[in-house]
């Protein structure tokens, strides 16, 4: 059952959430990770091309033991800094497929503004890392899950591979981030 | 060859020290326990507020907050209702507006007023000219909230963090960690949740 409704979310994930260019890269990636997710609870059905994850259901994304270094950025359209640095994420990650590098952007915009603003964010800037949105109100309890150092300030940014976890409350340059990047990969 | 190793040596010396102070800065801040400043701050009514003017208050709710951010704005009533609630048991609300109006020109102290008027906010709402005092306390978002106790050794902090536990629907609310804290700082009560975390917009 699990499976299955994993199997949901990565189809859902596939069909909204990648473009067709890296679509084929995708798809291989999507059994390969099945297992290691559950369903998101896809509140205000239908209010969000993306999918919407509580933080249950978000958690696994941040456990991953594959050998792929993940970029989890969280960002929302009403923060400045984090528009700002916006497109080194993107370029970051089109440059580092190769080295099995993915950026996921995690959108902490609130349910009234997934249609107002993120969706036409997203699409106006042709974003290309996968978005998702984590809604789930009871930030108490999962801030100081993702990172006992996190207060709460965004942007902020995971870097995390099967071997290797860091956090960062602050902003990137392209330099900066890259050179926070090259102590997973190398 | 010596004066210029020497300037190169002093502008090291200085970017070290540029450095460490705002690492300092952020670093700063009050903890639970902390004796608080006063501050002199210019209300939307046109007055300087302090809390040395409060002088039957038992505490106060100092929160810093702001016209422009979604969170902010989220809480605005909420922010009413807790004034409502604790002024007449002598814990006045305080809003401080941290935000520079030079980058935020949605901040500024005329869309204050307005916003003020608009809500019908029934606290002071002051703007942290120069923003001095939202590095004192350590504030780092808005909405963020440090409730104060009046004592003989001055204000002291007794809780940091969010309203409550639930931005989104006052309705859905599970903890409402101010209203704990007040609660329990009134009846001279252990307070049990003193800091918590939330998400909110970085001061600017």
């Amino acid at each position: 059952m699990r499976d299955f409704s994993g199997f949901v979310l990565l189809s859902l994930l596939f069909l909204f959430g990648c473009n067709s260019k890296t679509a084929d890269k995708k798809e291989s990636d999507i059994t390969e990770q099945s297992t290691h997710l559950e369903a998101p609870i896809l509140l205000n059905d239908g209010t969000s091309k993306f999918p919407v994850y509580d933080f249950t259901s978000f958690e696994p994304l941040l456990n991953r033991e594959d050998d792929k270094t993940y970029i989890i950025n969280f960002w929302a359209t009403w923060c400045k800094p984090c528009i700002e640095e916006m497109p080194h994420f993107e370029r970051i990650n089109a440059e580092q497929q190769e080295n099995n590098v993915e950026v996921i952007l995690v959108s902490l915009d609130m349910p009234s503004m997934w249609k107002t603003r993120l969706e036409p964010y997203v699409e106006s800037k042709g974003i290309q890392s996968r978005v998702v949105i984590l809604d789930d109100p009871k930030q108490n309890d999962w801030i100081p899950k993702i990172s006992e150092e996190w207060g709460g300030g965004i942007p902020a940014t995971l870097i995390y591979n099967k071997n290797k976890k860091s956090f960062y409350e602050r902003s990137f340059t392209y330099d900066e981030l890259n050179a926070e990047l090259q102590k997973f990969i190398n | 060859m010596k004066t210029i190793k020497n300037i190169g040596l002093l502008v090291l010396l200085v970017a070290l020290v540029a450095f460490s102070s705002e690492k300092f800065n952020l670093d700063t801040g009050y903890g639970i326990g902390d004796v608080a400043a006063d501050f002199s701050l210019k209300n939307v009514d046109g007055n300087t507020v302090s809390l040395a003017d409060y002088e039957e208050a038992k505490g106060f709710l100092v929160i810093f907050t702001c016209n422009t951010c979604p969170y902010a704005v989220a809480y605005e009533d909420r922010i009413i209702a807790l004034d409502a609630k604790y002024k007449s048991l002598g814990v006045p609300v305080i809003a401080v507006n941290p935000n520079n109006p030079a980058a935020k020109p949605g901040d500024s102290f005329e869309k204050m007023k307005e916003r003020a008027t608009e809500k019908g906010f029934t606290f002071p709402y002051l703007l942290d000219e120069g923003q001095k005092v939202y590095p004192q306390y350590g504030a780092t978002k808005t909405p963020h909230v440090y409730l104060l106790e009046k004592t003989d050794e001055g204000n002291i902090v007794r809780y940091i963090g969010a309203i409550d536990d639930n931005y989104q629907d006052a309705s859905q609310v599970d903890e409402r960690f101010v209203e704990n804290a007040v609660d329990a700082m009134l009846v001279g009560r252990e307070i049990e949740v003193k800091t918590t975390r939330a998400i909110g917009c970085g001061i600017k």
